[in-house]
């Protein structure tokens, strides 16, 4: 115990100025010494030195040697004890087998003794064993001045080099012969007993981290999501009523003017119900519908509302896409009211949007929402393709906006982002026209990356709800993951590259090359959740 | 969006510049259509021991089926550089008598009623056009014609066959000819059997297999020409050599048919003769009123509002400025002399994409450049931001959870049957979980009705982590419910798993009690009368319940008094071992589910 350590360094000191480590406690382990004068040293009762010495040291052979002499000095003794010569056979039994091999050799290179056919003879009747004074010497001393001889010694492995640390203590300020108990916290007893006065209390270790607190802890993702809500809110939108996973083919397709040839209708892309087996056609929702969006539910503005007709709502999406309407020459196909009732589950959030906005329609006026929630798509599972993702979502609605509006609106959304250079690129989506995707500068990868959707929503789906002509929507989309893979998780990791910790590294690393599996799902790593840091979008 | 591969050095060569691989992706991105990859410095393969030479490898829009092929996109850059002109196409002047002719017959309605057709007239074809020629058949069947569903086209050497065509449709034993590529005669029936296996042709039979007529066409000696839309007869194959070919198609899609065929013609009516001169064909087919010329390549003559193409853009362009914009994009557009906000448009057969006058409008701002549209911010109107109530909700409970040292986790919404029912001891009664029809994998079969499956998934996956586990979830499951249009509903859960060498019985009790007194609710007990008014908007109270998925004695179910009603609204309690055991988990689990709609 290194606690044993400290009386008897105070008692050394207090005997001389200073002691050395060595001569005062030869025996003990210089780790078992350190500690005790770090202990005290932390309190200035004493100040020391280290200083490290290269010694020599025997090895176990090398101390056989020294202790009963060399193998060519045994090989000797036994040939001049034969007193006529020693059968060479016999050797091995006499000196034993390894100082027979190694000794004889020596011995004949030393000039000791010499063959005589199959006879060993003394060619002197007494040696020197130098081997053994240099070992002897070596384990007296700790030195030898013949550089030669030690190079020699190492290379037959008698001896090794070894670090020798001692320290040099002397008295320290607040010198005592006594060590006080060292009291480990600071208690509620030592306050009442007034004992705080004289206590000595640890000192505390300023390297080491605290203890690990009991904490729980919010998804990562949903961490993302709530900077993105705030965002939002911060821009005046409303949130909408995302909570209807099953959808029908009227609102999730045909109302956003999605013919019903479409690819994205495929059962390949698309997720269809069994049961229950068909939808009813569009109608009031349920008067205490708790799902409703929380404008419809405040009172003074209802007033206004116009009762929706639903029937000429389906009819308008059956014309439009049939015949065409609204200017629009449709796409011009035998539209199917079965194809409309079918169950699916929603493969975006437009769905909801579209829902929104038709009861706008009720009281047109200006108007921005969003959404944040899970889509489901009827993918191939891969790294970056999950059946279920977050979709962000926002909708715009006022009269007379324009495209460089929608461009304005993006860069100062982005820009609460922490993203500030943005280009647009014509794209193609059935329901949106114009239609932009949206790329901005990673300044990280060093090129533009897709981080995006945006458009105008197209005048067949506005007016067919019954929309004014002259009121336009923008509608913008991106995905919670997508973003969150490439600007946070990548982020993150570049940042804990570049400190020195290669585990916590590897670990992380793994959550930006692998896969959305590790970001979403059952799979996800709980030590992930619980030590990912807060997130604020601006400056990450 | 489909990509499509074009050689590089003759894509410039028609642009008439070389372009960095960086400037052509930019002409791209302006254009809005995307470069993909330039395989100059990638390796090649080598096909007939020669380097395939560099291609260019571009993504364009669905609806641009006029950018499926290299001449399309030629020649829409070219148009949009300002290099070219869009082309004047015109049919070829024939007397009624000289036109080849297909009648079709009635029974073709109960299979694949429409057929359309053309003929291109001394064409001239080398390696490169033949392959082009091909493949935006190709293209056009997968994106278009959905898998050759909805549209198909059939091409042949016009010589070897002899007009006027007949489009009938007949029993499968009754159609016997050798397909293409082939030297054996076969019958429908034959043929199914025959292309069972075909990496190509295989994937088309179900679309007539079952079918008690097939398609088909017929030349005036009964030489078959095509199956549609399975394969073409061997006789009338085109080659290289083929210098008059005849386009038919067929479909169940009018509309489709046409655009299909619009686009063969135009595209390739370039390498005729006579360039852009298409010989028509003329359908007979009284019994639906589809006798008629075919193709129709008269431009659409349409209108659009010089006010509204300049308030959606932003921009304040005269008539002139916009219809010299619309050149760019292939329109043929005027200024009209007696309505000052009307401009007068031709469409070309070309853009079959143009539905309203939103898509001409958007051209314009693409001609214009969408980065260089004037940009503004849309701040005129004040709106209030608000939240949906139902996650408001959530994201106290949430909050309340996490301070209270659980942790949150998102697992997937949907799950496998077993999962949500005999996993956890609880039986399908039918009337409660929303089910898939077509999903992939076992992994996704219903949406599920309890949170549970997904917190015990996490645990079994986490293993590794130190216990006790504390983890929690507050998000929607989904029930059946007939009385609502969409036949289902969502329902907001808070639930919560503790995973420890002890049950954490108690551990989960005292989440639920902290939750709820953060909710503004009050304990009351069996032994107060269950009368205890005490503060709080709500009162709640448990009983011990029977029920096979918890440990029996362990588990209760959860009531809430609210609004004077007492609402069931979840259950927690020591999981059942068997549950245990099929999520594989070692350590007893406790877990908590409520539905927190009724706090709303």
């Amino acid at each position: 115990m290194a606690s044993d350590l400290t009386n008897p360094i105070l008692d050394a000191l207090s005997a001389s100025e200073t002691i050395l480590s060595n001569e005062a406690f030869p025996s003990t382990p210089s780790s078992t010494v350190k500690s005790a004068l770090d202990r005290l040293g932390s309190r200035q009762m004493l100040e020391y030195e280290t200083r490290e010495k290269e010694v020599i040291t025997l090895t176990a052979e090398g101390q056989e040697i020294a202790a009963n002499g060399s193998h060519e000095a045994k090989v000797f003794a036994a040939v001049v004890a034969a007193m006529d010569g020693l059968k060479i056979k016999e050797l091995p039994e006499i000196v034993g087998k390894d100082n027979a091999k190694v000794g004889q050799g020596n011995a004949f290179k030393r000039g000791w003794i010499k063959k005589d056919n199959d006879l060993l003879r003394a060619t002197q009747d007494s040696i020197v064993d130098e081997t053994r004074e240099l070992l002897l010497t070596l384990q007296r001393t700790g030195a030898l001045d013949d550089g030669k001889a030690i190079t020699d010694l190492k290379r037959r492995k008698l001896i090794t080099p070894s670090k020798e640390i001692t320290y040099k203590i002397s008295k320290g300020p607040k010198f005592a012969r006594e060590f006080v108990k060292e009291e480990t916290d600071l208690t509620a007893e030592m306050l009442t007993n007034g004992s705080w006065k004289t206590a000595q209390l640890k000192p505390y270790n300023f390297n080491a981290k605290g203890a690990p607190t009991p904490a729980g802890a919010l998804h990562p993702l949903n961490k993302v999501r709530q900077e993105f809500r705030n965002i939002f809110f911060e821009m005046g939108f409303e949130e909408m009523p995302t909570n209807r996973f099953v959808e029908t083919g009227f609102w999730n397709f045909d109302a956003l003017f999605v013919p019903q040839q479409h690819p994205a209708r495929d059962l390949q892309d698309t997720f269809y119900i069994s049961d229950p087996p068909t939808a009813d056609p569009p109608r009031e929702d349920p008067l205490n519908d708790p799902h409703r969006p929380a404008s419809t539910q405040t009172g003074s503005q209802t007033t206004k509302e116009q009762p929706l007709d639903y029937q000429k709502y389906w009819d308008n999406v059956r014309e439009t896409h049939e015949n065409g309407k609204f200017g629009s020459i449709g796409y011009r196909y035998p539209w199917s009211a079965d194809e409309s009732l079918r169950l699916v589950l929603r493969t975006h959030t437009t769905s909801v949007s579209t829902y929104v906005l038709h009861k706008l329609a009720a009281n047109p006026r200006p108007a921005r929402f969003f959404s944040i929630d899970r889509v489901f798509r009827n993918e191939a599972v891969d790294a970056t393709h999950l059946a279920e993702f977050h979709q962000v979502e926002g909708v715009i609605a006022d009269f007379g906006l324009t495209l460089g509006g929608l461009i304005g609106f993006m860069e100062v959304f982005f820009a609460k982002m922490g993203i500030h250079q943005l280009r647009f690129k014509p794209a193609y989506n059935p329901y949106t026209e114009p239609s932009m995707e949206i790329f901005g500068y990673h300044d990280g990868l060093g090129k533009w990356v897709e981080i995006g959707n945006s458009g105008m929503f197209r005048p067949e789906m506005l007016e067919s709800m019954g929309l004014p002509k002259d009121m336009r929507v923008y509608g913008f989309g991106l995905s919670l993951e997508r973003p969150t893979m490439i600007k946070y998780i990548l982020f993150h990791v570049l940042e804990f590259f570049q400190i020195a910790n290669v585990f916590l590294s590897l670990f992380l690393f793994r959550y930006a090359v692998s896969n959305i599996r590790e970001l979403l799902g059952h799979k996800v790593d709980l030590h992930f959740i619980e030590t990912n840091p807060a997130v604020r979008l601006e400056k990450d | 969006m489909p990509t499509i591969s074009v050689d590089k050095a003759a894509l410039f060569k028609e642009l008439g510049q070389e372009y960095t691989t960086e400037e052509f992706d930019e002409l791209c991105f302006e254009f809005g259509i995307e470069l993909d990859e330039d395989t100059t410095n990638s390796d090649r393969p080598i096909v007939d021991g020669k380097q395939e030479p560099p291609q260019l490898k571009i993504e364009v829009p669905a609806n641009r089926y006029d950018l499926l092929c290299f001449e399309g996109i030629a020649l829409s850059l070219n148009i949009f550089l300002g290099r070219k002109p869009l082309p004047e196409y015109k049919l070829a002047e024939l007397s009624n008598g000289e036109l080849q002719s297909i009648i079709v017959k009635e029974d073709t309605t109960k299979i694949r009623p429409y057929v359309s057709g053309a003929i291109l007239r001394n064409v001239k074809f080398d390696q490169a056009r033949y392959e082009s020629f091909i493949s935006l058949q190709d293209k056009l069947h997968q994106n278009l014609a959905r898998q050759r569903t909805l549209v198909s086209i059939g091409t042949h050497d016009l010589d070897a066959v002899q007009g006027p065509f007949t489009y009938e449709a007949l029993p499968p034993k009754d159609i016997k000819f050798v397909p293409l590529n082939q030297t054996q005669e076969m019958d429908g029936e034959e043929l199914m059997t025959f292309y069972e296996k075909h990496q190509q042709l295989g994937k088309y039979l179900h679309i007539i297999r079952d079918s008690p007529v097939y398609p088909v066409i017929y030349d005036s000696n009964r030489t078959v020409c095509s199956l549609p839309p399975i394969i073409n007869g061997d006789r009338s194959k085109i080659s290289l050599n083929t210098t008059n070919v005849l386009i038919e198609i067929t479909a169940l899609d009018k509309t489709k048919l046409e655009i299909v065929n619009r686009m063969m013609v135009t595209m390739f009516s370039q390498y005729t003769a006579e360039p852009f001169t298409i010989e028509p064909v003329k359908i007979v087919s009284d019994h639906n009123n589809q006798t008629r010329i075919t193709p129709d390549i008269a431009p659409r003559a349409t209108q659009a509002e010089v006010s509204y193409i300049n308030q959606c853009c932003g921009l304040n362009l005269t008539p002139v400025e916009i219809c010299n914009l619309l050149r760019k994009m292939a329109y043929h557009a005027k200024p009209t002399t007696n309505a000052p906000n009307l401009i007068n448009l031709e469409i070309p057969p070309t853009r079959a994409d143009i539905l309203h006058q939103c898509d001409i409008m958007e051209d314009v701002a693409i001609a214009h450049g969408f980065n260089a549209l004037p940009r503004s911010f849309p701040s005129k109107s004040g709106t209030i931001a608000q939240p949906l109530p139902i996650n408001k909700l959530s994201d106290i409970v949430r909050v309340e959870a996490a301070m209270a040292g659980w942790s949150e986790v998102l697992p997937l919404i949907l799950c496998s049957h077993d999962e949500n029912f005999s996993w956890l001891n609880r039986k399908d009664d039918g009337n409660t979980a929303v089910k898939l029809a077509n999903p992939k994998t076992m992994e996704f079969q219903v949406v599920r009705t309890s949170l549970l499956p997904g917190l015990l998934k996490t645990i079994r996956e986490n293993k590794s982590h130190s216990v006790p586990m504390k983890i929690f979830e507050v998000s929607d499951v989904a029930f059946k419910d007939l009385s609502l249009e969409r036949k289902s509903r969502n329902e907001r859960h808070f639930a919560a798993a503790w995973y420890g060498k002890t049950s954490g019985f108690e551990v989960v009790h005292g989440l639920l009690d902290r939750v709820l007194a953060m909710l503004k609710s009050a304990f009351i007990t069996g032994e107060e009368g269950l009368e205890n008014s005490a503060v709080g908007d709500s009162q709640y109270y448990i009983k011990e319940l029977d029920d096979p998925t918890y440990f029996p004695g362990h588990s209760a179910s959860i009531h809430l008094r609210i609004g004077g009603r007492d609402h069931v609204v979840g259950a927690f309690g020591i999981l059942h071992p068997t549950v245990l055991e099929k999520y594989e988990l070692r350590y007893p689990v406790s877990t908590l589910e409520i539905n927190i709609e009724a706090f709303l």
